[in-house]
């Protein structure tokens, strides 16, 4: 039991570690992050450098360190917008059921049979190349996670004997899905939201890493591995190397959290 | 008289109810086929969504910046001879003029041309797709095989280092971003230690791509008899395919796990383990078999995952597959390829939902009998 | 005949795949053999299709053969470049320009051969010309640079002899016959494949070769490689030493480099300039062919339309607070020639040569005061996607110099495709781009560029009916001095009014292993595979 709570632990720490980062980031970077040309062109690490620099001189250090407010908002407004919008949907679906039910189910059904990565790509191209338009993309391709997730717990409760009695007294539905059902939704709703955290922010990731999304010179992981890419074979392994990293890092943590909070959850389907 | 509104809306339900007596009468007599209505009336199940995807996919299309008139007309084209191309392409007609025409393609399994490679998009898919698959099932194996026994291993002693061991390395494996990973390993096992051939897709230039029969070139090149080239596939294959494997480890597991674990705690574990019959038959024989249903559908969810998240992975190993053909296309704004590319993915999501409510139904007859 | 062909090529085919046959026939084997990665394969086998890109040039250039073609130089630095100033016969054998100037007359080889083995006839010649110069689209386009318009400029006068009447007398007509637009077509054969549809069978061209030229198409795969096989029976010049090419698409730079430094391919194009630099400077198994390229430049365009740009001095300030030497350095690797400070008028009628500007950050800041815009404004920097590896870096650099004199910058990256259409509705305030005309003329540079017909590379919208007049004039002047005097009169106009900085010169690199020889460089920039062999 002890060793469970040791790995959630670990990965607070990690967050924790991130957090600071992401809120100080400005206060902690040895360098401007956008600043090129404070050091050597593609230096390796050393004392003054200690992730090395890229191609134009810029701290890779500072880089990673300021990256992780753009990645980590990214994916945190993400799952916002998912949480909210796919569980208000999945509270009407379960709740209701009827037409409410088929036709959101059927939007999550419709969402689901696109090859996801694929969809978050055509929303970029599509809506533009901007921050704000991967965060509706990843926010898309989450809805039907949380739309199900919701609904099911719904669904479960809404004969349930609690739901009755508050309906005895007087209660508006409005009311009872949100004062009596939608308190129950949230647990497991946490689990999905830790999970996906760490999801969004390798989707994020990618997109950037395909050129879509972030502009230069902003600094985001995924981009910063794109441009390290094409140096690696050239011996400059580092320049992918940090940001790649803190990329997995950052998610690994997340989804150890998410365990962790499943376990508390459900012991049982813990793995 | 009731007000309009409500009269439209009843009349809709009308329309609505008839339909649906005629869909039902259509698909009652589909209940003493057996089998095939049961595909059927799955199929039939599937149909809304394939649609949905249609029209996303063509609005976004659509929606996307690039203008495929001035990309046509080449470069030096002034703009009255854009308007003339984009007149010969049918771009000038209104979306729903377009969306109508498409239609009438796909009616006739007409994809349309790309842009960029100049082809069908069909024939291109079809020259593509088994590229993908073939990365895609020896990805899904490699996950499997070294899943399953960590699967089984973990839920066999649950709170014990190796369960913990299990996990991190799942968890660690589902957290590395594909694109990194697999620069990683090409960095390490082709630049440094000279292991694996070199990332250039899927034969290296030196060797002849095997007649193709299946078009998975494992098996065209072990049907032509060449262990040389086999080999030389398989080598290009393995990379990429461990970078994709290493992503889905985790949810394999977790499934086998969770699963081992309520089946071991089953009355029926319970009695064989009393009865005497010794643990590995107990494990292998009746625990595993019984705990792979929910297994085969994460591998369901997971192969279909797979084939669309292998973008990546296809862009960093030059993968000639479906996936990097449709983020071409989608950066040069070439509708046809990302409509096809969606389209077939969606196909075959559905077709594979397909085949494990089949599964389910080979496993397990309840199922069947309540569908 | 075919079954000598099916012979060779299956040959070919065993080789490759088979267990070695001993170390000698494998050397031997090898020696014939070319393999090439390259970024991006042809999306058609034609140059007159609609769309067809780049590397379908390529295609064209080795699997048919031109009227005429440019002889060779070598250059200051040992690497061969075709020569302008040398036309040489490649189907005619001869020709003979009138005595009044107005038409040039067509000899053609008697012993050339198409592919499948049907004679090339002064109908073919007229066939294909009529094709290009009716088909609409870039190959008309190109020939009109050299005022080949008309059908009926083209006359048979016997099976093989061709005449082409001049609609006046351009300098750049018989150039125009040497690019790889007007390839010679089997005529008898793609009229097969006409339909009502497509009178000119693009369709069918578009996927087969119906050429005469030195190398045969074995496959094409697109998307995944080409393939070639020598033409045995090739007579329209000296017979290539190599025998089979396979020409792969290989998207990833690093893994072309990696490639080629491990040996498994033989040369590749397209690298961002710091491999090329770095492959040069390591003395290793793998050596590069440098050229700058004719006729090119990397360039910032300001949009003269409107605000702010539509001021001279703002645009000056622009030139004089681009930071020429580290893009140079940084962004370009110095795989470019430098194309700034140089004086303040063009000296001589050389195309490309430097421009008077140079970084000077005070100067800028005064030019923006003396504007009335000493507080800067906001604007967008926009790029072509498909460039970014000297592209992106390039912006980085101009975006945080530009600050310094309060010019906020936003840098916009467009996808490839939709680059064009941007450039065509000609609203980006400010862009990094790159342009090269075909033919080594400055006029022919201008032309596209400055001139006020606002052609799209006219990507600055500029216009000014002075420079106009001394482009015009320059085309079709005949007198040496007073060409000169046009062009130099052009070249100061475009100093002093900055619509477009220019930044460098950029250099096409090939990089190959040390045992291929005979590279030469081509104005279409891509592989002439017919002269390369191996040592």
């Amino acid at each position: 039991m002890a060793r469970e709570h040791g790995l959630t632990l670990i990965a607070l720490v990690l967050l924790a570690g991130f957090a600071v980062l992401a809120l100080g980031g400005g206060w902690l970077a040895p360098y401007d992050p956008l600043a090129t040309g404070v050091g050597a062109s593609l230096a390796p690490p050393d004392v003054h450098h200690w992730f090395g620099t890229d191609a134009l001189g810029r701290d890779i250090l500072s880089r990673v360190i300021s990256a992780a407010r753009l990645d980590f908002g990214i994916a945190i407004a993400a799952v916002a917008v998912s949480f909210v919008i796919g569980a208000t949907l999945g509270c009407l679906a379960g709740f209701y059921g009827g037409w409410y039910d088929r036709i959101i189910g059927r939007l999550a059904d419709t969402i689901m049979a696109f090859p996801l990565f694929v969809l978050a790509m055509g929303v970029v191209a599509a809506l533009g190349n901007t921050v704000a338009n991967i965060v509706i993309a990843t926010a898309l391709i989450n809805l039907p996670f949380y739309i199900r997730v919701a609904r099911a717990e719904v669904n479960m409760r809404r004969e349930a004997g609690y739901v009755e009695a508050a309906r005895l007294c007087g209660a508006s539905n409005r009311q009872i899905l949100a004062l009596h059902l939608f308190p129950n939704v949230l647990p497991p709703m946490m689990v999905q939201i830790s999970l996906n955290l760490g999801w969004a922010i390798l989707n994020a990731a990618g997109l950037s890493f395909i050129g879509l999304g972030v502009r230069p010179p902003a600094a985001e992981w995924g981009i910063m591995v794109a441009e390290g890419a094409q140096l690696i074979v050239s011996g400059e392994w580092w320049v992918a190397f940090f940001p790649g990293l803190a990329l997995m890092l950052a998610v690994f943590a997340f989804n150890l959290l998410g365990d962790g909070a499943r376990d508390l959850i459900d012991p049982r389907r813990r793995s | 008289m009731k007000p309009s509104l409500d009269t439209h809306s009843d009349m809709a339900g009308t329309v609505w109810a008839a339909w649906r007596d005629r869909l039902a009468r259509l698909i009652r007599p589909l209940r003493r086929l057996g089998w095939l209505g049961f595909l059927l009336r799955r199929l039939a199940g599937a149909l809304p969504s394939l649609c949905g995807v249609i029209v996303v996919t063509f609005i976004l299309t659509r929606a996307l910046p690039g203008d495929p008139a001035a990309y046509f007309a080449g470069p030096a084209a002034s703009q009255s001879a854009v308007e003339e191309v984009r007149h010969a392409l049918g771009l000038d007609r209104s979306l729903l003029v377009q969306f109508g025409l498409y239609l009438q393609d796909l009616a006739h399994w007409d994809l349309g041309r790309s842009v960029s490679s100049g082809q069908p998009v069909a024939s291109d898919l079809l020259a593509r797709l088994p590229a993908s698959l073939e990365l895609t099932v020896t990805a899904l194996l490699l996950a499997t095989l070294t899943a399953l026994p960590l699967g089984v291993l973990a839920a066999t002693r649950p709170g014990s280092l190796v369960d913990h061991l299990c996990r991190i390395v799942a968890t660690a494996g589902v957290s590395l971003p594909t694109f990194f990973t697999g620069l990683l390993l090409s960095f390490i096992f082709y630049y440094l230690l000279g292991w694996a051939p070199a990332p250039t897709g899927r034969l290296d230039p030196t060797f002849e791509p095997p007649a193709t029969l299946t078009g998975f070139y494992l098996i065209d090149s072990l049907l032509a008899g060449d262990g040389e080239l086999f080999f030389a596939c398989l080598g290009q294959l393995i990379l990429p395919a461990v970078t994709l494997a290493l992503f889905v480890i985790a949810p394999i597991a977790r499934m086998t796990r969770a699963s081992m674990l309520g089946v071991l705690s089953s009355d029926f574990v319970r009695t064989a383990r009393a009865s005497g019959l010794s643990r590995p038959r107990i494990l292998y024989v009746y625990a595993l078999r019984n705990a792979l249903l929910p297994v085969l559908t994460t591998l369901g969810m997971v192969f279909s995952f797979l084939l669309g998240s292998s973008i990546l992975v296809e862009k960093v190993f030059a993968w000639p597959g479906v996936g990097s053909y449709a983020l071409e296309a989608l950066i040069a704004s070439d509708y046809a390829p990302v409509q096809g590319f969606v389209l077939a993915l969606a196909v075959l999501y559905l077709l594979l939902n397909l085949l494990i409510d089949i599964a389910y139904g080979v496993v397990d007859p309840r199922v069947r009998l309540e569908a | 005949m075919k079954r000598r062909l099916f012979l060779q090529s299956s040959s070919a085919v065993t080789a490759l795949t088979a267990l070695p046959l001993g170390a000698f026939a494998q050397a031997d084997r090898r020696r014939e053999l070319l393999i090439v990665a390259n970024e991006l394969g042809p999306n058609s086998l034609d140059i007159h299709t609609v769309g067809a890109n780049r590397p379908s040039y390529g295609v064209s250039w080795v699997c048919y053969d031109r009227l005429l073609t440019f002889g060779a130089k070598r250059l200051p630095n040992g690497v061969m470049s075709y020569d302008f100033s040398k036309l040489e016969p490649e189907l005619a054998e001869s020709w003979q320009v009138a005595s009044d100037g107005m038409s040039c007359t067509f000899k053609l080889r008697r012993n050339a051969r198409f592919h499948d083995g049907t004679p090339v006839t002064a109908r073919d010649v007229k066939w294909s010309l009529d094709r290009a110069v009716t088909v609409g689209g870039f190959p008309t386009f190109q020939l009109k640079a050299g005022s080949i318009e008309k059908p009926e400029q083209f006359v048979v006068i016997d099976d093989y002899t061709v005449r082409i009447d001049y609609l006046r007398k351009d300098k750049l007509l018989l150039p125009d016959l040497a690019t790889p637009v007007p390839s010679i077509f089997n005529s008898e054969l793609v009229k097969k494949h006409a339909t009502e549809h497509d009178p000119w069978a693009l369709d069918w061209t578009k996927n087969n070769v119906a050429g005469g030229g030195a190398y045969r198409l074995e496959a094409w795969r697109p998307g995944q490689e080409i393939v070639y096989v020598r033409n045995d029976n090739w007579t329209n010049g000296p017979l290539p030493k190599i025998r089979r090419i396979v020409q792969r698409d290989v998207p990833s730079a690093g893994t072309r480099r990696a490639l080629l430094e491990k040996g498994d391919i033989d040369m590749s194009f397209e690298m961002p300039p710091k491999d090329f630099l770095e492959m040069a400077q390591a003395k290793g198994r793998v050596k590069v062919a440098t050229v700058p390229i004719e006729n090119a430049l990397w360039y910032v365009g300001m949009n003269v339309k409107s605000a702010p740009f539509n001021n001279p001095q703002i645009r000056q300030a622009v030139a004089y607070a681009l930071p020429y030497e580290r893009i140079y350095e940084d962004a370009m690797y110095r795989r470019a020639e430098k194309m700034w400070g140089g004086p303040a008028h063009a000296p001589d009628a050389s195309w490309p040569q430097p421009h008077p500007y140079v970084y000077d950050i005070p100067k800028a800041r005064a030019l923006m005061k003396a504007a009335g815009a000493e507080n800067g404004f906001e604007t967008t920097l926009s790029y072509d996607l498909g460039n970014a590896t000297v592209s992106e870096p390039t912006c980085i650099l101009i975006q945080e110099s530009l600050a310094l004199i309060g010019i906020k910058v936003q840098i916009n990256k467009v996808p490839g495709a939709n680059w064009r259409g941007a450039l065509l509705k000609k609203d980006m305030p400010l862009i990094l781009n790159r342009f090269g005309g075909w033919l080594n003329y400055p006029e022919y540079f201008f032309f596209w560029a400055y001139h006020g017909q606002d052609a799209v590379f006219n990507t600055m919208s500029y216009q000014n009916p002075a420079m106009d007049k001394l482009i015009d004039a320059s085309r079709f002047e005949t007198d040496h001095q007073r060409y000169v005097a046009d062009v130099r009169g052009f070249i100061d106009i475009a100093w002093n009014d900055v619509p477009r900085v220019p930044l460098a010169q950029p250099a096409l690199d090939v990089a190959m292993q040390k045992d291929v020889q005979g590279y030469r460089y081509w104005f279409h920039l891509q592989p002439d595979y017919r002269q390369i062999f191996k040592s």
